[in-house]
């Protein structure tokens, strides 16, 4: 693209065609984050009012679809406040590494076999890294507030982060072991179409790898069952309790912006990706030379949705759990039972070299079953619930 | 390691903080997120109703009482007239009492479910609180056909109550019930056996059989602790001894006798119970007046009294000392909330923060009834 931006413009210096290439990535980076953080917001509160059976915001635009834009004006238009005793510069500074920490890792998303800002060739453990910069930003917050509930929310949150990092990345290693690269791109490549081609399907212990890595995913992104760092009831609000306006719609932007990133790193390291079959690309190449990458970012949107939306379904059911059952469950379940599955995969590795075919249908098998049952209960629920229910399909 | 300097945290939990459901104030010490110590500070809302009843005269304080638990207004009522009654010795019509029943049987459901929802919420789940509110929502409705109001009712009246209820109260009560009683089901499968919640409640804040007499605990705290006492069964008064009910005692359902999860099942056991009084005073009730023949100022002959009655948090006691005029020379109020909050003090200590959290919503305290 950069030659082609010089053969547009001959007489500009190749820096300047390099700097414009890389602002047009970041203002569609950042804008895509912000397209979806924003609806996201909007996307949890309609659901979270449909299972608290009540409707949620639908004033603003149809069917409040625009709800978000009012909230971040209203929230532009507030007094910036910084407590007389806080530690401004800290204070200030705090909301940028988590916002950084998760827009970063939009870099190496790859949203299709050609939609990636850059393919570098340790892409995991970049994405690892910058999802670190998150507990700085909250740690400083809660430090800087100087306010007592802040302080217990930073303290909880470094806590829970820097354990649950270990969990994500030792069942992120399993996957690294099997595709034999970092690069995001090489991971899914190594991986199939088909269910039973992808990592999580392709033995036992990636299945029980890829469970570890989605709990320490939602406990990273401090989601309920987790949110323990801004547990209203406990700590009024956390790390965020003194901030106003733009700072704190900073911290929510990254909040929602992570329930993203979870299932994108899911889909790409677990679930094959954009893969899509070649019977497939043939037909939309068919159509233009566009049309197969359309597809790809469809099937990678469709994957990392189904886990958002399973993110926010567990936020409005579960409840939250203590500080030391959360470490707890890190350290003397996830730790351990993710260095087995990483024992367990060279094990594999060795024993079988080309997989075994039947254990990833049964594999796929079990997980359809799960899935149906999900459905039923669902359904069952639906059903035989005494609640005055008011079902649309189009919420 | 062992020459790191450590210090205690003195934090002021309250009065503007979202666990302590009004304002209250805890005095917490904590190391880290143990605790070492946690005072209760209270009289934030101190009105002084004592005395306005000495000001006002007995049939003056009738609304004031709705006041002192504006979450299960009803039983205060009825627990107040009852005391004036019995003080005055006047007779009250039998319709009436059954009645005062149904009433303060539906405020107990409604006061349960936003126990239920807020304990629940205060863990982390908001989902149960909106559904509880739902079906509060009904009984509102029930209580509104019954005397116009949706939270402070002023329903039992010195020697009656306000008004009949209307011709459709008896279908759409009983409508209510066969909805509701399906609904406590869903909010277990809900919440209550919840693994997390469960894991949140259970060997938490354990109060002993001995600790819960002596610190005077009530109603379904005293009884998540093994002591069978309620005031509907052991001091009979209304119509009590004619409904056949079951006082649900702590057995440790999902742990210790007197943990959380038990306060919290007695919440629930209750409120069944209260649906099958609601539904054997709806069948027993007698065609007849409603309102003893009263004259508009009551003056009781000089003595005293003491009622107890069975609130949604516990005893709900009256004393008052009459002097014979139409005024109470002294009435003093003894709520559940109150007592409740001593205990606090001596269970806190090696709780962490979230587990005060727990505890003290378990106590279902409500801030109005523990200052009056």
């Amino acid at each position: 693209m950069i030659d082609q931006i010089l053969t547009w413009f001959p007489v500009m210096p190749t820096w300047v065609a390099h700097a414009i290439w890389y602002l047009i990535i970041i203002v569609l980076l950042i804008t895509f984050f912000s397209l979806f953080a924003g609806p996201v917001s909007w996307l949890e509160r309609r659901i979270a009012g449909r299972i608290m059976s009540r409707i949620g915001p639908n004033r603003v635009g149809p069917q409040g679809i625009i709800q978000w834009l009012a909230d971040g004006l209203k929230n532009f238009l507030k007094e910036d406040l910084i407590p007389a005793d806080a530690d401004k510069i800290l204070f200030r500074f705090a909301p940028y590494p988590v916002f950084l920490g998760v827009t970063l890792i939009l870099v190496t998303l790859p949203f299709s076999s050609l939609l990636i800002a850059a393919n570098i060739n340790v892409g995991i453990l970049y994405v690892v890294g910058s999802w670190g910069l998150v507990v700085i930003g909250i740690l400083a917050a809660g430090w800087a507030s100087n306010n007592k509930w802040a302080y217990f929310g930073g303290m909880r949150s470094a806590a829970q982060m820097v354990s649950y990092e270990i969990p994500i990345v030792v069942s992120i290693l399993t996957v690294v072991m099997m595709s034999g690269s970092l690069s995001l791109q090489s991971i899914i490549k190594a991986q199939g179409v088909y269910p039973w081609e992808w990592f999580v399907f392709s033995h036992p212990f990636a299945f029980i790898a890829f469970i570890i890595f989605f709990i320490s995913a939602v406990a990273e992104g401090s989601r309920t069952p987790f949110d323990l760092p801004e547990a209203e009831s406990e700590l009024v609000a956390g790390y965020c309790v003194e901030y106003s306006g733009m700072r704190f719609l900073f911290f929510f932007f990254a909040e929602w912006g992570n329930l993203y990133i979870i299932g994108a790193l899911a889909a790409t390291l677990f679930l094959g990706g954009w893969q899509i079959s070649d019977g497939l690309k043939e037909w939309a190449l068919s159509y233009g030379t566009i049309f197969p990458h359309v597809l790809e970012v469809i099937v990678f949107q469709i994957k990392a949705w189904i886990w958002v939306l399973l993110i926010i379904q567990m936020r409005w059911t579960l409840p939250r759990l203590r500080v030391d059952q959360l470490m707890n469950l890190s350290w003397k379940y996830l730790t351990p039972f993710a260095l087995i599955c990483l024992l367990g995969t060279c094990l594999w590795m060795v024993v079988f070299p080309h997989g075994v075919s039947y254990v990833s249908y049964a594999l796929v098998a079990i997980t359809a079953i799960v899935i149906v049952y999900y459905i039923w209960r669902v359904f069952w629920h639906l059903r035989f619930t005494k609640s005055k229910l008011n079902i649309k399909w189009i919420i | 390691m062992g020459n790191i300097r450590t210090e205690e945290i003195t934090l002021s939990m309250g009065p503007q903080h979202p666990a302590t459901h009004g304002v209250l104030r805890l005095i917490v010490k904590t190391d880290g997120e143990v605790l070492h110590e946690a005072k209760s500070d209270m009289g934030y809302l101190h009105r002084g109703m004592e005395k306005v009843s000495e000001k006002v005269g007995y049939t003056g304080f009738q609304p004031y009482t709705d006041r002192i638990d504006y979450v299960c207004a009803m039983t205060c009522n009825q627990a107040y007239s009852t005391a004036v009654e019995k003080l005055a010795g006047i007779e009250v019509p039998e319709r009436a009492e059954y009645l005062r029943v149904i009433a303060s049987e539906l405020n107990r459901i409604s006061s349960h479910l936003i126990m239920i929802g807020v304990y629940s919420m205060d863990i982390g789940a908001f989902t149960p609180f909106i559904h509880g509110l739902r079906e509060r929502e009904t009984v509102n409705d029930l209580l509104e056909m019954l005397c116009g109001a949706r939270l402070t009712y002023n329903y039992a009246r010195i020697g009656g109550v306000s008004s009949d209820m209307p011709p459709n109260f008896k279908d759409k009560c009983i409508e209510f019930l066969d909805h509701f009683e399906p609904i406590v089901d869903e909010l277990n499968r809900l919440i209550s056996f919840n693994k997390i919640y469960i894991e949140r409640l259970a060997n938490i804040g354990v109060v002993s059989r001995e600790d819960a007499v002596s610190y005077n605990l009530v109603g379904p705290n005293l009884r998540a602790s093994g002591v069978n006492f309620d005031a509907r069964k052991n001091l009979p008064y209304s119509v009590y001894p004619k409904l056949d009910f079951n006082v649900p005692v702590g057995k440790g359902k999902m742990g210790t006798p007197g943990d959380c999860f038990d306060r919290y099942w007695m919440r629930i056991c209750e409120m069944l119970e209260s649906c099958k009084i609601v539904r054997q005073a709806l069948k027993q009730i007698p065609d007849g007046e409603i309102m003893a023949k009263v004259s508009r100022k009551i003056r009781p002959p000089a003595g005293e009294v003491y009622t107890r009655c069975e609130s949604s948090r516990g005893d709900i006691g009256f004393y008052i000392v009459s002097d014979g005029s139409d005024k109470p020379y002294r009435l003093k109020i003894r709520t559940g909330s109150f007592s409740a909050m001593s205990i606090i003090e001596k269970m806190a200590p090696g709780m962490m923060i979230a587990d005060l959290v727990s505890f003290f919503s378990s106590l279902d305290i409500v801030a109005p009834e523990v200052d009056r």
